[in-house]
């Protein structure tokens, strides 16, 4: 399917080669003067090969979605319960496997680079600009699919229990979830923009329909309907980008970008410039940087937990994998133009998000905010524009996939049947009910609030770091800052998992205060938002004091949730130690250096 | 010599087990598993000390890599133990003594209410004083001088329902924070110097001599280390804390202020050999704050009453001693006296604390008497540990006290007529002890002591011995106070902790002290002639319980140092800090995080207005953020 894919996409640059036959576009890579040969042959013809070896783990996820498909066509319904999740978590397995081998892989072609300049960046571009110079194949990309494998298979973890739950057991939930793997992993390897959108698509729309998944809620239906709505029209907003890019350089192949922007000034960068705060907002809305964050608390919200967890890991990696592909390979010649656009859009999504966090009441609107908030700090690794910033932003992307994917997992399991309690009173003695379970929880919520020894830490001091490392001392200062806000809110539901009923009765007095208040701003709220009601003060003990009974609701974890939350806090404090993932990450940038 | 790895794993596994599962582990099994913890991690610096047998001396230098801590550009600070002769011959002895005292507290600690928790902090504690002395970088092993200086706490505060040990608690901590704060600034110094911590970095080109260091810079750092160490060691002037950290339970008094905590500053001074080596003023001061630390402390034992605080300034005065050794240039003697001093003083404290369990929790000397009888195998030992204290022949106190005062001879002769003055004080205080303690009449009340103490358990009757897991401990302890001394003899070859350690401090650092042998003789003769001197009169005073003559107010007091410190120091400054925290505090700080919080939360309040829920309204703000986008790119037109 894949391969059919590049083959149209490569029709469709073939059409406009032969249309100018003297300028033989996609051969006209250049490099300090050193052109490219090598690699016209190819793309000149017809046939596109196709190096799957590059594309293993796509490969994988999407066969495996179409063998669960014809599976499931065979057997009865309903015939074993358990059974998609189990061949799903196979089928990320098997992706994983597929990306680590990849990793090494690469290391082969790596090692086996040629002397010289300009054989080096041939012997590259033949080895890893392939499928009709479609698809990179580099760590970056093996990264990120590694990513959609682990999340992959924690999704299919979560998602057993929850949906067995709720009535909703199926293949259907799967099989999206494996689509939207398939589409992450095409966005972070693709080479071009066409790739990029066709990735943004495969993920977009499964992620729709994933949000709408829980038929029998109306926040699911709405919530699925607002990001189909909102999702089109920034995918529209993204393709309008993708035009005037192309208008402006004439190709849409980041390396061509590139080497275009490179070797010309342009007299006229209107369009340009335009083409790339377009392509920003489209990839903006998806990794719900402010001010594109507005469907998010309503999604996250609405969409099935487990969903919700695995749409803040995946999305939000693909959606910054794409960030990263696009401005700093394609525009990379225009970082004095992109950086100071995405500092702003840093300090808003941190401040933004970390604010907006501590007003609410409801546990998933919490977490919306709270991501938001945390996509702040991959900004900044972005803004960076640096190989340390970018390598921040890897390792703080592939380490929130675990926290994230982790408290969804276990908001999951207190929120009972029908998803009755989202409110933060749900947490509280949790630590009496279930000492693991909000031990669990605990590491998760230090973990996002960055304290030290855990993952969450690390990856906020590397983006930190290289934000002081490229001189931007403020947004530095602002990213501690909002650190210290977001404390705040992690603490907050800590301290209501661990504090007891005592505690609470004595904040009583505080109570009727924020009674007043909550019901004159409440009027503004829309339709959902039942669960929203403002916190009164921040004083904790007030905060609790204001809270429903905690649920008598069944909180049974059953054994693949617990092995996926184990797998999730295991990684997030042993890699917070002192973590070999940063390697990897730095790894993971290396092609960006080709110069 | 991968059993390294085992002497750091298992004290820090067990405390791991015991905070998390004490409770349900219960009451003498947690005791048991710590215990087994100790010992193992003892058996593994046995195995790691066999296989640096195994080398030649010269490369009994062994980095053992756990992962690294902190990458931040030059600097690079790893988790790694440095496995060298200095090192083993402190953790064999932390963790041999150590395990004695986990054993000794299983019955000791015998119903107490929180008996896990004590076993996880002596765990924790024994793993901060093992990572103190095997890291192998000032800055590692800073945390585990912190670590010790936590348990300290946490122990010493023990029983924090009382007032009383909830304070001394707080004064060890806050004291031994300016001794950390020394530390800290030595640190940055060094670092500022050396740009590194690790001591193969900053060390080892000092003592090989391929480098040097300015005089003033040696001075800084060293001045600054032995801050560090004075506030750990208990010298002049942060030597307060220490007696009142009797408060805590007596095996604690025995492993922190006896065996192993307080030794980590004579520990960090023979470390920091090469640095003090270019600069003769540190010495000095090292070898005066020593010599002064122990008369003072020596003279304020002989007024004391409580048995424990006779201890305690006993403890300060000695390891003036082991100070006055390493000022005077003499590692190796300060370092075998720190080793002779653990044996016989945790020898002193347990038995100590059987008199206490046996006696209901009675610690006024006063009160006592006449327990020879009673005690019949606390009572040996103690008197083992009396003479090895008191410096009497051939027990070790002798030879590491000798060899410390020889050396001080060879620094100033004044250094050793204070050392020799302490040295019959020393016998004197400990004379006047057994005298109160174990001779004489009893004048304790068999019925008296009911609803005294921590550890509750017995009622009335008449004294009794403790139970086996206490007396052999003291039994083992007994024998190392007696023969201890043959691990360092100064003749016929027996001077093992010499050849030991002779790699650690080359002659180009630590030239070897040349004391005549017969003035070896003369001293070590006089020397024994005042100690023996002090024992009499100790004994035959005595005899009379009452003799306020010889105890005067001012020693009683501890020369009122402490209170004058307390109105000098304490007093302003706790009024300071409440003014601080009335004014600056309540108006100012939590001014200003009130008002941040509140700004905070009416911003998301205000901000939450356009979170409608309307489709329409969220395309708007993505609308006008493009177009705020836009607008900024299009400034750049053209630039």
């Amino acid at each position: 399917m894949i391969g059919l894919l590049a083959d149209v996409v490569g029709r469709v640059s073939d059409q406009a080669t032969t249309s100018t036959t003297t300028i033989p576009v996609p051969c006209s890579i250049s490099s300090g003067g050193a052109k490219i040969t090598s690699v016209c042959s190819d793309t000149n013809s017809l046939h596109i090969s196709v190096a799957y070896r590059s594309i293993l783990p796509v490969l994988v996820l999407v066969i495996g979605a179409l063998a669960l498909l014809a599976i499931s066509a065979v057997l009865p319904k309903r015939s074993r319960p358990g059974l998609y999740a189990l061949l799903t978590v196979a089928i990320g397995g098997l992706a994983l496997i597929a990306s680590v081998w990849q990793w090494s892989d690469i290391g082969n072609i790596n090692a086996h680079v040629p002397a010289g300049a300009q054989a080096a960046l041939n012997y590259r571009l033949a080895h890893q600009l392939t499928i009709g110079q479609q698809v990179f194949y580099d760590r970056f990309s093996v990264l990120f699919m590694a990513l959609v494998s682990v999340a992959t298979i924690l999704g299919a973890m979560t998602t057993d229990s929850y949906l067995r739950r709720e009535g909703l057991d199926g293949v259907e939930a799967y099989v999206l979830m494996l689509m939207a793997g398939t589409g992450a992993m095409l966005m972070a390897a693709s080479a071009g923009l066409i790739m990029l959108f066709l990735g943004l698509e495969i993920m977009s729309i499964s992620l729709y329909v994933m949000a709408a998944y829980h038929r029998r809620r109306t926040q699911s239906g709405e919530a699925g309907l607002k990001y189909f709505v909102l999702g089109a029209f920034s995918s529209a907003i993204f393709l309008y980008g993708v035009a005037l890019v192309y208008g402006a350089t004439g190709s849409t192949q980041f390396l061509e970008m590139a080497n275009f922007l490179g070797a010309n000034s342009l007299s006229h960068n209107g369009i340009l410039l335009a083409g790339m705060a377009l392509l920003i907002v489209g990839l903006g809305f998806k990794v719900a940087a402010v001010p594109f964050h507005f469907w998010t608390p309503d999604v996250y919200q609405g969409s099935p937990t487990p969903f919700a967890g695995y749409m803040a890991a995946v999305a939000k990696a693909a959606g910054f994998a794409g960030l990263l592909r696009v401005l700093d390979m394609g525009l990379s010649t225009q970082q004095a133009n992109w950086r100071p656009a995405i500092w702003l859009m840093a300090v808003l999504t941190l401040l933004v998000g970390s604010v907006m966090a501590i007003a609410q009441r409801d546990l998933k609107r919490m977490l919306a905010y709270s991501s938001i908030s945390q996509a702040g700090y991959v900004l900044v690794g972005l803004q960076a524009a640096s190989s340390t910033g970018t390598a921040g932003a890897l390792f703080y992307l592939f380490t929130y996939t675990f926290i994230i994917m982790g408290t969804f997992a276990i908001i999951s399991i207190i929120q009972g049947r029908g998803e009755a309690r989202n409110d933060l009173g749900a947490v509280r003695g949790l630590a009496k009910r279930r000492p693991l379970l909000a031990a669990v929880l605990l590491v998760f919520l230090l973990a996002q609030a960055g304290v030290p020894f855990t993952t969450g830490f690390l990856a906020k001091f590397y983006v930190i770091q290289a934000a002081v490392q490229s001189g931007q001392y403020v947004l530095a200062i602002i990213a501690m800052l909002s650190a210290a806000i977001a404390a705040f809110f992690y603490l907050r539901v800590a301290l209501l998992m661990y504090g007891t009923e005592g505690e609470a009765v004595a904040g009583a007095p505080g109570v009727s205060g924020g009674a007043g208040v909550s019901g004159g701003a409440g009027a503004g709220d829309g339709s959902i938002l039942a669960g929203l009601q403002p916190i009164p003060s921040l004083d904790g003990a007030t905060a609790t004091a204001t809270l429903l009974d905690p649920p008598a609701v069944d909180e049974k974890v059953r054994l693949p949730v617990a092995v996926a939350l184990g797998i999730c806090a295991a990684f997030t404090i042993a890699a917070g130690l002192s973590s070999p993932m940063i390697d990897f990450a730095r790894h993971a940038t290396t092609l960006f250096n080709l110069k | 010599m991968n059993a390294a790895y085992l002497i750091v794993a298992l004290p820090i596994t067990g405390a791991l087990i015991l905070l998390f599962g004490g409770r349900r582990i219960g009451d003498p099994l947690s005791g048991w598993l710590a215990t087994i913890a100790a010992g193992g991690s003892f058996v593994g610096s046995v195995i790691v000390w066999a296989s640096l047998l195994g080398r030649s001396g010269a490369d009994r230098t062994v980095d053992k890599q756990i992962f690294t801590w902190i990458p931040v550009g030059s600097l690079h600070v790893d988790f790694a133990l440095q496995l060298d002769p200095l090192s083993i011959a402190m953790v064999l002895f932390v963790t041999g003594v150590g395990s004695l005292i986990h054993l000794y507290s299983i019955g000791y600690m015998k119903g107490d209410r929180s008996y896990p928790r004590f076993f996880f902090l002596l765990n924790l504690f024994l793993f901060s004083m093992i990572v103190l002395v095997l890291a192998d970088s000032y800055l590692f092993s800073f945390v585990g001088w912190e670590g010790v200086g936590f348990c300290s706490y946490g122990l010493v505060g023990f029983w924090f329902d009382r007032e009383t040990a909830a304070v001394a608690a707080k004064k060890a901590f806050v004291t031994n924070r300016v001794g950390d704060f020394g530390f800290m600034v030595a640190l940055f110094l060094m670092f500022g110097h050396f740009g590194s911590f690790s001591y193969s970095a900053v060390l080892g080109p000092l003592a090989s001599g391929h480098s040097t260091l300015a005089g003033a810079t040696a001075t800084g750092i060293g001045l600054m280390l032995f801050l560090g160490a004075v506030g750990k060691s208990a010298q002049i002037p942060l030597y307060m804390w220490l007696p009142d950290a009797m408060e805590g339970p007596t095996p604690v008094s025995a492993l922190i202020h006896a065996a192993t905590m307080v030794t980590a500053g004579v520990y960090l001074v023979a470390r920091s050999a090469p640095i003090l080596h270019y600069s003769h003023a540190v010495l000095w001061v090292i070898a005066i704050v020593g010599a002064t630390t122990a008369l003072l402390a020596a003279t304020i034992a002989c007024a004391q009453n409580d048995i424990k605080r006779v201890l305690a300034y006993s403890t300060i005065s000695q390891l003036g001693y082991m100070f006055l050794g390493e000022g005077s240039g003499d590692y190796t003697a300060g370092l075998f006296h720190m080793i002779t001093h653990a044996f016989f003083k945790a020898l002193l404290f347990l038995a100590a604390g059987s008199v206490i369990h046996a006696l209901n929790d009675e610690q006024d000397m006063k009160k006592m008497g006449g327990l020879r009888k009673y005690l019949p195998i606390t009572f040996p030992t103690f008197i083992i540990g009396y003479l090895a204290l008191s410096g009497i022949p051939p027990f070790d106190g002798f030879w590491s006290k000798d060899a410390i005062l020889d050396s001080a001879w060879h620094m100033s002769p004044a250094l050793w007529a204070v050392g020799a003055v302490t040295a019959g004080l020393t016998a004197y205080y400990m004379s006047r002890q057994v005298a109160l303690v174990w001779l004489g009449q009893a004048r304790w009340t068999s019925d008296g002591h009911e609803g005294g103490g921590g550890h509750g358990g017995h009622g009335g009757g008449e004294p009794h011995e403790s139970p086996w897991v206490m007396t052999a401990p003291l039994v083992i302890l007994a024998f190392c106070a007696t023969f201890g001394w043959l691990l360092n003899a100064p003749f016929g070859g027996l001077d093992f902790v010499n050849k030991w350690l002779a790699p650690v401090f080359p002659s180009t650092i630590d030239p070897a002290v040349h004391v005549g042998t017969g003035t070896k003789w003369v001293l070590g003769i006089a020397v024994t002639a005042i100690c023996f001197l002090g024992l009499g009169l100790g004994l035959t005073a005595w005899r009379k319980v009452d003799r306020p003559a010889l105890e005067p107010a001012v020693l009683v007091h501890g020369w009122y140092i402490d209170e004058a410190v307390s109105a000098a120091v304490s007093g302003p400054l706790t009024r300071m800090a409440s003014a601080f925290s009335f004014m600056i505090d309540a108006r100012v700080v939590d001014g200003a995080v009130n008002g941040l919080a509140r700004f905070t939360s009416g911003t998301g309040r205000q901000l939450r207005r356009m979170q409608t829920g309307y489709v329409r309204n969220y395309a708007l703000g993505i609308g006008i953020g493009t177009a705020v986008i836009l607008a900024f790119v299009a400034t750049r037109v053209g630039s």
